[in-house]
């Protein structure tokens, strides 16, 4: 059987886009939970319970970027060549905030002298907030176009990213993952620290939303070639941004799934947005239409494509399942009382009950 | 410096810290695993209390690694640009399926064992623990396949001038890989067991839990025996392999600058460190040593370094074909010397296991204290040697290093990115160091009285 090599180029062009919608809808939240662990949380014993509703997935959440980065090499080679060494200093910051916010996520807890939890958390804000940032700034600019000149090499400097159109790409990242990271905390946790998550949210998804909304023009009006598609992909990533909003102003509490997924839903379209649009670009030069960076001119080879198309198709399912899987054993709500036993003194634990009193949800595994 | 420069001294000190913590996360992992099966089977508390120990160890070091692995991949194309560009259509496959296929399972599960601890049953918890084990050395697989096709490039066609994958079966089944993935894995194994004895070595000489280091130790003996014997017959065989494949390189580790028949193994030589004296005083030998190791025969011909740069400048034109030769032949001679002394210190530890004098021989405590140093010290040698051994090539034969890097990527970008990366490791590797020595001095958890079935409580021991 014969594959027609542009749709393999077409079909890689769309996993690359699932696989960073993925890594932004998950790694997302994670992003946000990182940038309120000092807003939501106030106490050790709440700071704990935040770590907790991301600690068993946000490493593996992190491997989405890992894989769209690999499957980038493996199906767009001179892609990968170019933006990773045109984008050298952002992707060095990026790299930068991902160390510092993985060893503080499993640092925080193996000391408890204060300054030491502090620090890790304030790493935590600020790695968490750089990388939401940068990879909106990323993808702006590479739906914008940056200067790429005939070797397929980009020729601009750090200061050509950081324009306008950029920034409020930044700016959208940065508030759509804050939002999402609220509402995943609504929906995720109990008590104190899930009337604040909700506080937040309330001022974070309108935000973002006005935001989202700007970009989302700004992006439609620069379109070259503006079909029905894309334009009704906008469109719905608005009214999905509008809902996420109004959703979160008046009724968070009762339907936290509901926000998460309408939070989800607005992420997805934003990036869908921008991909269809991107598409048969990978990166557009904005020196000559020429020098554009497509699927067709930076794709591998046929039988690379194939291999890996036949990989993906095997492997994507079992990550999938047994991810979905890890989700669903830890899907009971996270408080802060399970982390505060060190606060509390044996006659305090004896009137209040055992901390860990049997509950209804059952050992899915056992 | 150039930015080639800097660039190939970012990729040395971003690869050489990395894995410092890979191989102790691979072995750490499947120590642990070991230990979590034998808790399964037995039921015996002391080994439970063994996995909740080094567990803590092997989390900081599991830290570290991926953190430090995010790096690995993107540097590629960062500073690597022309080179990612060649070999693209036959590189990026291997590194996509590592993370398609092992991170995926290593990083969810790892994350799973740390939390779901008491809250699933213990045999589900155990299968994580062996597909956090599977999956870390299933990375190594992969990233070991990328490597050592740069080292003996197969199952490709050249199509306008670059390299087109020709059979990804040929690539993954590469003789080159298949022997430096074993050496690697049996040096993981080591590295995880060294660590383990050095640790257990220190609390019994401290009188902290005797009985359980002391058994820590026991559980750490077959191990450490395979790892000893299976990683010096896969490193046996990668010399084979390498004189056919790379001669350059296997001349410069014995600095064999004329050619020899018979050919004597040279323990000790002095000469110009410049990159190619043109020749060197070997003085100490063992004669027909390398035709054996070489050649398999008695008076086998090795051909020196001298015959074999005529011989490249013949097939690629004139040019530099002689790699850093006495840092080859040095960081060749750490790894045999220092695995002579981890023979050594195998069977030693194997008979005073036997007499039951670990406890009391003070002596072999500070032994085994030391040799916690020596797989490190191993790893780092064979990556040295391995990766400079192969210049002037990026890909053997292909590309030269020289014409891989990024063209625009500016001096000041590499330094600054050298500076930034090197402040952060030492920062991260100095306090995961310290977290690691201060678990070690804290010693184990007294015993639990944990319940061993599933309940819905969780059991927080490993979580943060």
């Amino acid at each position: 059987m014969h594959v027609d090599y542009s749709f393999l180029q077409a079909l890689w062009f769309i996993l690359i886009a699932v696989l960073w919608i993925g890594f932004f809808v998950l790694e997302g939240f994670d992003f946000g939970v990182g940038m309120l662990m000092r807003t939501v949380a106030k106490t050790q014993g709440e700071r704990r319970a935040l770590l907790h509703t991301i600690g068993p997935m946000w490493d593996g959440n992190e491997v989405w970027l890992l894989t769209a980065g690999g499957a980038t090499f493996a199906a767009f080679p001179m892609w990968y060549a170019t933006m990773f060494s045109g984008f050298y200093l952002a992707l060095f910051l990026v790299l930068v905030a991902l160390i510092v916010r993985g060893v503080s996520f499993e640092f925080w807890g193996k000391d408890d002298r204060p300054g030491w939890r502090t620090g890790w958390e304030w790493a935590m804000v600020i790695s968490s907030g750089l990388a939401a940032l940068l990879f909106g700034v990323a993808w702006a600019n590479i739906v914008r176009g940056v200067p790429i000149n005939a070797q397929q090499e980009f020729t601009g400097t750090l200061f050509t990213l950081l324009n306008p159109y950029g920034l409020l790409g930044g700016v959208t990242t940065l508030l759509l993952f804050l939002s999402h990271g609220a509402i995943f905390l609504t929906m995720r946790t109990e008590g104190t620290i899930n009337e604040r998550a909700q506080g937040i949210a309330r001022f974070a998804s309108p935000a973002a939303a006005v935001a989202g909304i700007v970009f989302l023009v700004w992006t439609v009006i620069n379109m070259e070639n503006r079909t029905g598609i894309e334009v009704a992909v906008a469109v719905l990533a608005g009214v999905g941004a509008i809902l996420l909003a109004t959703m979160a102003v008046s009724e968070l509490a009762q339907r936290a799934h509901v926000a998460f997924s309408l939070s989800t839903a607005a992420i997805v379209l934003l990036f869908v947005t921008l991909f269809v649009d991107l598409f048969p670009n990978v990166m557009p030069s904005s020196t000559d239409a020429r020098f554009n960076l497509t699927v067709a001119n930076t794709s591998s080879s046929h039988m690379t494509l194939t291999l890996m198309a036949i990989v993906a198709a095997v492997m994507v399912p079992i990550v999938l399942a047994y991810t979905s899987w890890v989700y669903w054993v830890f899907r009971k709500r996270v408080s802060s009382d399970e982390f505060d036993l060190e606060t509390k003194n044996p006659i305090d634990l004896m009137r209040g009950g055992a901390p860990h009193a049997p509950t209804d949800a059952q050992s899915p595994a056992g | 410096m150039t930015a080639l420069d800097l660039a190939r001294l970012q990729f040395a000190t971003t690869t050489i810290f990395h894995f410092f913590f890979v191989p102790l996360s691979i072995g750490l992992a499947f120590y642990v695993a070991v230990c979590q099966t034998l808790h399964y089977r037995t039921g015996k508390e002391v080994y439970a209390r063994q996995v909740n120990f080094f567990g803590k160890l092997m989390l900081i070091s599991f830290a570290v690694g991926v953190v430090t692995g995010i790096i690995q991949e993107f540097q590629f194309g960062m500073n690597w640009s022309q080179y990612s560009r060649f070999v693209g259509d036959i590189f990026g496959a291997p590194l996509a399926m590592e993370a398609l296929i092992a991170f995926f399972l290593e990083s969810t599960f790892l994350g799973f064992w740390i939390f779901a601890k008491g809250r699933v049953s213990p045999k589900t918890h155990l299968v994580s623990i062996w597909l956090v084990s599977i999956g870390s050395a299933l990375s190594a697989f992969f990233i070991i396949a990328a490597n050592s096709w740069m080292q003996h490039p197969v199952g490709y066609k050249m199509v306008n001038g670059k390299p087109q994958l020709d059979s990804i079966w040929a690539v993954v089944t590469n003789n080159t890989a298949i022997a430096a993935y074993l050496h690697v894995i049996f040096a993981a194994a080591l590295t995880g067991t060294f660590v383990v004895i050095g640790v257990a070595a220190f609390q019994i000489r401290r009188g902290h839990e005797v009985e359980l280091f002391t058994r820590a130790v026991k559980v750490a003996i077959p191990i450490l025996t395979v790892g000893v014997i299976g990683g010096f017959l896969a490193g046996d065989q990668l010399a084979l392999l390498l004189v056919k494949q790379q001669p350059m390189k296997m001349s410069a580790a014995e600095a064999l600058f004329e050619s020899e028949a018979p050919a004597a193994f040279s323990l000790f030589a002095t000469g110009d460190l410049t990159r190619d004296p043109g020749q060197t005083n070997r003085n100490l030998k063992i004669p027909h040593m390398l035709s054996l190791l070489a050649t398999r025969s008695w008076d086998g011909k090795v051909t020196g370094i001298n015959e074999l740069e005529r011989r490249d400048i013949a097939k690629y034109g004139p040019g530099q074909y002689v790699p850093y030769v006495a840092v080859i032949y040095w960081s060749f001679r750490v790894m045999v010397y220092t695995w002579g002394l981890m023979l050594l210190f195998a069977l030693l530890t194997w008979w005073m296991a036997r007499k039951g004098r670990l406890a009391e021989s003070r002596h072999w405590q500070t032994f085994a204290m030391v040799m916690a140093v020596s797989p490190f010290l191993v790893n780092t040698a064979g990556w040295v040697m391995t990766e400079v051994g192969r210049q002037p090539w990026i890909v053997q034969g292909l590309m030269q290093t020289k014409d891989a890097n990024s063209p625009l990527v500016s001096t000041a970008q590499v330094a600054s990115t050298l500076i930034g990366f090197t402040l952060i490791f030492t920062v991260i590797g100095g306090i995961a160091l310290w977290l690691f020595l201060r678990y070690v001095s804290k010693g184990a958890e007294p015993q639990a009285t944990g319940k061993p079935d599933a309940t819905d409580v969780p059991d927080l021991t490993l979580a943060y």
